[in-house]
């Protein structure tokens, strides 16, 4: 009951024209973002926070707007995925399967509407899901020392390795080049300058949201340029849809496969590691073997479409969990959405529910109304969202990289923050080849301070001592998932992980 | 061999960075672990993962051919160029004349580029500055 009135005071936040207005525009450019493909929600969030923060929106509303955009985003990755068998974003990869037959067969509108709808389920029921879980997890995080917490971010460092990359030693690479970047400037607890190397700009430390924008946003357009020319274009031809109502003897033969697949991503996106993309692959695969009798999935079977959509999107719900309980992303763009709070000086976890209430329930209560919001978009309005697929990324990736450049340089008015997100750009772009996850290195650079400082913490209580990360049974259980989610892959998660890393790599799409 | 090469690079930062680790000052305040543990546990992690490209390198990726590579190099040129132009030359030309070259180069017709560059420096400067209220860099002429 208590959760509910808090949801209810959430409401009261969220339902002010101001933020009405921020989740309409969230929602209307997270779809556009998703549809695009290149743009997905953890590039799309990415460019627009700094843009967010120099406008000097409060917490709360640029919140609003950016969960808004990462929700929509997620709806708008199918349109490209049925339309042209492009994904527009990493996590509509499995709709391509049974979406673009479907169009193929001239139910493209049909396809649409279903999944416009199992996106909806699929969110809603996620989002109710956070309501009850995520304070309960608050209650076990208020256990938390700093030695457990330590123990808690070497864990999802861990199943972000184990579970979401195919090579652990590229993760653990990754996941220590983040942190070292983090180490960059001067030390917190003594005031020492650490790395700096007398240059003064970098006294101050790397700036994370530059790291982010030039890794995820800067090198999508080193991809473009990679790929120029051999890219399908979009034609006026591919874009007749028909009609964009589903019947409802399908949707009458597909609420089973959504029912199943929002409870199959939920699960995956609370997981530390595992985002929208694997909560849609899980939910496609378990759905072909549960109910595939006749051999129709991969040939426009609408349950294959209902069920990665309804995964995705409630794996998105779920990776909020932890990201907002706990301070720890599970996900690329959860990862991007705790540096939009870090750089508004908020510090997600336990304490953010008891000091911050109106920003985590009203956040929550955006999330419903954007979810509405972009079932009425998705559903009649989808045409529109189908004509974005038209303008060529000639004309669009220059506008991104610009984009980037403004929003970065708004913060600090430096051209060197500026070259030096160009350097990210190239790492980001040359790590992207080499097959090394971005999503740890972004995570690393985001979590080191906070880990070094629990590290040091824990240590000074104890007086030197190092056993103290071992002490307490709840640290010594963190311990144990940390190690079985980094091994375990390695001895039973080979079967199915190599398919979907492949294709990543193949789309060298945008990460979640 | 991409992964070796990886691997080397890996090695050589790892120890350069546990080095550089080992030079920093301590401190009159200190805690016990001390400004020093930290990055040389992360250096570690840097250099046994590079161990590990270079006994089990992955396959080779697809690398683009040197035309392509030559493109990618041009691209970062016009942008290191845009951020070093910025201060001097203002928003609206300097992201004009980088917007253009980046759709050139993506394949747009020259005369269609530099339309596009300029819709979009104009774009931006409306939607960001005028409607917005952002800061953008002024130059000699205030835009």
């Amino acid at each position: 009951m208590e959760t509910l009135s808090a949801l209810g005071d959430g409401f009261a936040v969220a339902l002010t024209w101001q933020n009405l207005a921020l989740a309409l525009l969230g929602c209307f450019l997270g779809t556009v973002f998703g549809a695009l493909p290149g743009l997905g929600p953890s590039n799309g969030v990415a460019i627009l926070i700094p843009l967010a923060f120099t406008l000097g929106l409060p917490a709360t509303p640029a919140l609003i707007l950016l969960t808004s955009v990462y929700y929509g985003a997620m709806y708008g990755g199918r349109i490209s995925s049925i339309l042209l068998n492009i994904p527009g974003d990493e996590p509509a990869l499995m709709t391509t399967l049974d979406g673009h037959p479907m169009a193929k067969q001239g139910k493209a509108g049909e396809a649409l509407a279903l999944s416009g709808i199992a996106s909806f389920v699929g969110a809603f029921f996620a989002t109710w899901g956070l309501v009850f879980l995520a304070p309960q997890l608050v209650k076990v995080a208020l256990l938390f020392g700093p030695a457990e917490y330590f123990a808690l971010f070497t864990l999802a460092f861990a199943t972000l390795g184990g579970i979401a990359s195919r090579n652990q030693a590229k993760a653990a690479f990754a996941a220590a080049l983040g942190l070292g970047i983090a180490t960059i400037g001067v030390d917190g607890q003594t005031g020492v300058p650490r790395f700096a190397f007398g240059e003064v700009h970098l006294y101050d430390g790397i700036d994370f949201l530059v790291a982010i924008v030039g890794l995820f946003a800067l090198s999508e357009v080193f991809v473009f340029l990679e790929h120029r020319g051999t890219a399908k274009e979009a034609t006026a031809d591919s874009m007749k849809i028909g009609r964009v109502t589903p019947p409802l003897s399908m949707l009458n033969k597909t609420w089973g496969a959504m029912s199943r697949s929002t409870v199959l991503g939920f699960i995956a996106g609370v997981l530390p590691g595992a985002g929208a993309s694997l909560g849609s692959f899980i939910a496609y695969t378990f759905e072909k073997r549960y109910s595939d009798r006749k051999g129709t999935f991969g040939k426009g079977d609408p349950r294959g479409v209902a069920a990665p959509e309804a995964g995705n999107n409630s794996a998105a719900g779920g990776a909020l969990v932890p990201m907002l309980a706990l301070g720890v992303p599970g996900s690329g763009t959860t990862a991007v959405l705790l540096a939009m709070l870090l750089a508004l000086n908020i510090t997600p976890g336990p304490l953010l529910f008891q000091s911050n209430p109106d920003v985590v329930w009203g956040l929550i209560a955006a999330l419903f109304i954007g979810n509405v919001m972009l079932l009425a978009m998705n559903i009649p309005l989808v045409t529109l969202f189908v004509r974005v697929l038209l303008v060529p990324p000639k004309y669009l990736m220059p506008a991104v990289a610009m984009i980037s450049f403004v929003g970065i340089y708004g913060i600090s008015g430096s051209s060197f923050d500026l070259q030096v997100m160009i350097i990210f750009g190239v790492i980001g772009w040359v790590l992207r080849k080499l097959d090394v996850p971005l999503v740890p290195v972004i995570l690393g650079v985001l979590l080191g301070d906070q880990m070094e400082k629990n590290l040091r913490r824990a240590l000074t209580i104890s007086d030197g001592d190092w056993t103290v990360l071992f002490a307490s049974p709840l640290a010594i259980g963190l311990w144990a998932f940390a190690i079985l989610g980094f091994v375990a892959p390695l001895i039973v998660g080979r079967y199915f992980r190599p398919k979907i890393a492949d294709s990543t790599k193949a789309e060298g799409s945008d990460p979640d | 061999m991409s992964d070796r090469i990886l691997g080397a690079c890996a090695l050589l930062l790892g120890a350069f960075y546990i080095w550089q680790a080992t030079l920093i000052e301590r401190s009159f305040l200190s805690d016990p672990v001390g400004p020093k543990a930290f990055p040389i546990i992360i250096g570690t992690v840097i250099v046994l993962s590079a161990g590990y490209f270079i006994l089990r390198p992955d396959t080779e990726p697809e690398w683009p051919a040197i035309g392509r590579l030559a493109e990618i190099g041009f691209a970062v040129a016009i942008m290191v160029g845009y951020t070093i132009a910025l201060p001097e030359a203002g928003f609206v030309v300097s992201t004009a004349v980088a917007a253009s070259f980046l759709a050139w180069r993506l394949g747009a017709h020259a005369i269609a580029a530099v339309i596009a560059g300029v819709v979009t420096s104009v774009g931006i400067y409306v939607v960001f500055h005028l409607v917005l209220g952002l800061s953008l860099a002024r130059g000699p002429w205030g835009f």
